[in-house]
């Protein structure tokens, strides 16, 4: 380890000590709760471990470990801190596994293990560099970002930002196959962290501002071998939908949606890419996942509801073989990939218990849909919304207000949500304590007017031009706490800055996120009062986790580094005078520059001895 | 109901009726200086290019058309560098740029020989130029070719071509 760890002891720590609130016993706790629980096949027994992004195939993002609480959390310090070198946007959790961390980076997509039982500190024990290719930068949208490496049977699963995925031995940090599935002079690049599961490495492209066609596919863990692929446009075989594909409504049932839901050949540059996250039910077997954005984003070129694009696949894991889909966004008009996390929940749904996903979408509504058959049981708002007037239940179909619809030769103002959503692929985390979702995302609106886009491989396919601001009450974040029994909001923080780092909730009552400008926050997790918060080197856009360190102790890790599409303003630089750039969003966060700085750096934090 | 009561309702109605936040706008064509001392172009083939109105609105005219504006937006950047500030990674001379556009440069700019006549690398080279308003502000174009959610070069606003009072939402977007 590079130095001892230390953080600019200016580093405030807001301890709330005036107001520490007794925590409610836990029957209590079970008695405001709302029944709803996480899919039980879908989690394990709490084992002090992080080992994928998401924690566990539910999507939950909560841990079990109580040492840190909304009584002591107050006292949390810094244990330890290291400068990653990178300056891009972190998007990567640390992960950690027995006694050992491991660090996914973004491009140039090293991973990094540190021996956290090393004496008499923690020590980097390899580092594995891909070397991806640099022409790969080009092509990433959003900042080269990484969403985090997967650990499985002592193994590492990652993906470059050039379309490799790659296995290595957890112990040796050597590779074990590395196998080429993204090719990026059609500008397909890999962003997002793959899910492993019953000896499969399932894997999406990105580069939906490119005009791909959209993937998700399966490797052998073993092997690195391909074992399916679908693709997300075009003819049934290829989407893998055959006789075992039931959607519960019409709108998705029919032959070669993929092909007849476009102009003539269009799908063959549809977009329709896996970049987000993936999540698992094991006992139906069956993974669920968003589709990302038709191209272009000039939506005039494409006339028709441009399947599969922007909505969720239910698929088989073994084969791919789809089972259900549904569009939550026919015909997107405004970039709302559907790429956002799906939480697995069994909870009551008008008196009666039902295997749901819960999914809050980029469209602004939070879906809360049924797992084996594909039917929308609510569809609520949980930001603002003025593209779309609602969700028609008895059809699954958006309601579009027209007026707000982007239309060649005119801008169309004040459009809420924006192209990067009510909340983009940053995921909420779920406590069954408490039964909330704890939402961090986005209030802005946009200006987006659009032309005629010319489709050149390996160059954007967009037509639009997009500018974001902040949305009504001028704050342009929300952490907001979901019942999604109640179907509403038990309270809402406000954010000055849009939210772009994950949530993640706690056994100890305790919800930690990060903001843009450099603050780790902790809050109760009944309440939404602030408990502690430091302010950390660079911005937060990082996945926060928990672990039971080698010495018994729980500790909170996260990696700051501010960038990603939003943060890009300050990771790239990009210039605040053009309120195009980044496609629109660096005119919404033009102060960012002048409240954090770039770079990469681990930070954990633990209760004194 | 008392009348400061209804009106300070009607008040909150509006508030909540208001949608979304306008912003405001700056200026954003300031002329920026050189990075380096200015080394004069060696090729005959600049000044053309460059103080030629009719040349540099082509180059804006492909700026779009070849997708630049994807990678650089209008000059801000975004997958691509920001072309509008006062740094060049590899060279702000005309000749620098168009061999920046024809044959690409590693870190991700895609060489577009053989998608673009030696000709049209200059237009462009001459527009990129224009970005970080290098060249004499009477042969900058006063139009832009985009959707006018970002201003002329020639500084001065334009109206928007289409101006519709904030909608009322609906959401919780308190
Ligand atoms: C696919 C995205 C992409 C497209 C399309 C693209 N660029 Fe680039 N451009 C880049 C990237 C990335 C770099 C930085 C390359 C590097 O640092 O090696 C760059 C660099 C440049 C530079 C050099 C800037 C400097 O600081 O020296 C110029 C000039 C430029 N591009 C102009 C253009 C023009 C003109 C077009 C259209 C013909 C264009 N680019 C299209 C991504 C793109």
């Amino acid at each position: 380890m590079r130095s001892r760890p230390s953080v600019r002891s200016r580093a405030t720590f807001l301890a709330a000590a005036a107001c520490i609130l007794l925590p409610l016993p836990a029957s209590q706790i079970h008695a405001a709760a709302n029944g709803a629980r996480p899919a039980p096949a879908a989690t394990a027994p709490e084992d002090g471990q992080w080992t994928m992004p998401s924690k566990d195939y539910a999507s939950t993002r909560y841990s079990g470990l109580d040492q840190i609480n909304r009584q002591n959390v107050a006292r949390l310090k810094l244990t330890l801190s290291w400068d990653t070198g990178s300056r891009k946007g972190q998007e990567a959790p640390p992960l950690v596994v027995g006694s050992t961390m491991y660090l996914t980076m973004p491009f140039p997509n090293n991973i990094i293990a540190i021996d956290l039982a090393a004496k008499p500190r923690p020590a980097v024990k390899w580092v594995f560099r891909p070397n991806p290719r640099p022409m790969s930068q080009g092509v990433a949208c959003c900042d080269v970002v990484n969403r985090g490496a997967v650990y499985a049977n002592g193994r590492l699963f990652f993906n470059t930002l050039d379309g490799q995925v790659i296995a290595l031995d957890a112990a040796s940090g050597k590779a074990v196959w590395r196998t080429q599935v993204g090719n990026i002079m059609k500008g397909e690049t890999i962003t997002m962290s793959p899910l492993v599961a019953e000896g499969k490495v399932i894997v999406g492209d990105s580069g939906g501002e490119f005009g791909v066609r959209g993937w998700l596919m399966a490797l052998d863990a073993a092997s690195g071998k391909v074992a399916w692929k679908a693709f997300h446009t075009g003819p049934d075989k290829d989407v893998l939908i055959g006789p075992d594909f039931h959607p519960y409504y019409a709108a998705d049932r029919g032959k070669d949606l993929g092909v007849h839901s476009w102009p003539a050949d269009a799908w063959k540059i549809g977009g329709g890419t896996a970049w987000g996250w993936v999540s698992y039910d094991p006992q139906l077997k069956m993974i669920f996942y968003g589709t990302g954005n038709p191209g272009p984003w000039n939506p005039e070129q494409r006339p028709g509801d441009n399947k599969w694009t922007t909505g969720v696949f239910a698929r088989d894991i073994a084969t791919g073989r789809a089972r259900w889909f549904y569009q939550s966004t026919p015909h997107d008009l405004y970039d709302h990939d559907d790429i956002n996390e799906q939480i697995l929940l069994d909870m009551p749904v008008r008196g009666q218990m039902r295997q749901v996903l819960v999914r809050p979408a980029r469209n602004g509504y939070l879906y809360v849909i049924d797992r084996k058959s594909g039917q929308v049981y609510s569809a609520d708002p949980y930001g603002y919304i003025n593209s779309a007037s609602g969700v028609d239940l008895r059809t699954g179909r958006l309601i579009p207000v027209p007026s707000k619809a982007p239309q060649e030769g005119r801008v169309v103002r004040n459009i809420g949500p924006t192209a990067s959503g009510a909340k983009d692929w940053n995921p909420g985390a779920f406590s069954p304590r408490t039964g909330l979702i704890y939402l961090p995302h986005e209030n802005l609106c946009m200006d987006e007017g659009v032309m005629e886009a010319n489709y050149i491989s390996g160059t954007p396919y967009l037509g639009a031009d997009a500018k974001m601001y902040a949305g009504p009450g001028g704050n342009r974040g929300f952490l907001t706490a979901w019942d999604p029994v109640r179907r509403k909001a038990a309270w809402k923080i406000r954010e000055d800055l849009p939210l772009w780092s994950p949530a993640l909730a706690t056994g100890g009552d305790v919800v930690f996120y990060g903001t843009m400008d450099g603050w780790f926050k902790a809050i109760d997790a009944l309440t939404g009062k602030l408990l502690w918060r430091a302010k950390l080197d660079s911005g937060i856009i990082g996945q926060p986790i928990t672990y039971r360190g080698p010495d018994g102790r729980q500790y909170v890790a996260l990696v700051s580094g501010v960038g990603g599409w939003a943060g890009a303003i300050v990771s790239g630089p990009l210039d605040p005078g053009d309120p195009s750039a980044a496609l629109g969003f660096v005119n919404a966060v033009r102060d960012l520059p002048k409240r954090t700085q770039a770079g990469g750096r681990l930070y954990v934090f633990a209760l004194p001895r | 109901m008392s009348s400061p009561c209804r009106a300070s309702l009607i008040l909150l109605a509006f508030i909540l009726l208001a949608g979304c936040d306008r912003e405001k706008r700056g200026m954003t064509h300031e002329p920026k200086p050189e990075t380096m001392a200015f080394v004069p172009s060696g090729d005959p083939r600049a000044s053309d290019y460059e103080n030629n109105a009719f040349q540099m609105s082509q180059g804006q005219r492909l700026f779009m058309w070849m997708n630049c504006v994807g990678c650089h937006a209008h000059g801000g950047g975004g997958m691509g560098p920001p072309l509008m500030d006062d740094k060049w990674r590899y060279g702000g001379r005309m000749e620098d740029i168009v061999y920046t556009i024809l044959n690409g440069r590693p870190n991700g700019m895609p060489p577009f020989k053989g998608r673009l006549t030696e000709q049209q690398a200059w237009q462009l080279a001459s527009y990129v130029r224009s970005l970080s308003a290098q060249p004499r502000q009477d042969v900058l174009y006063s139009r832009s070719d985009e959707m006018s959610i970002t201003e002329p070069a020639t500084l001065k606003e334009r109206n928007a071509i289409m101006n519709e009072p904030p909608a009322p939402g609906h959401g919780p977007g308190k």
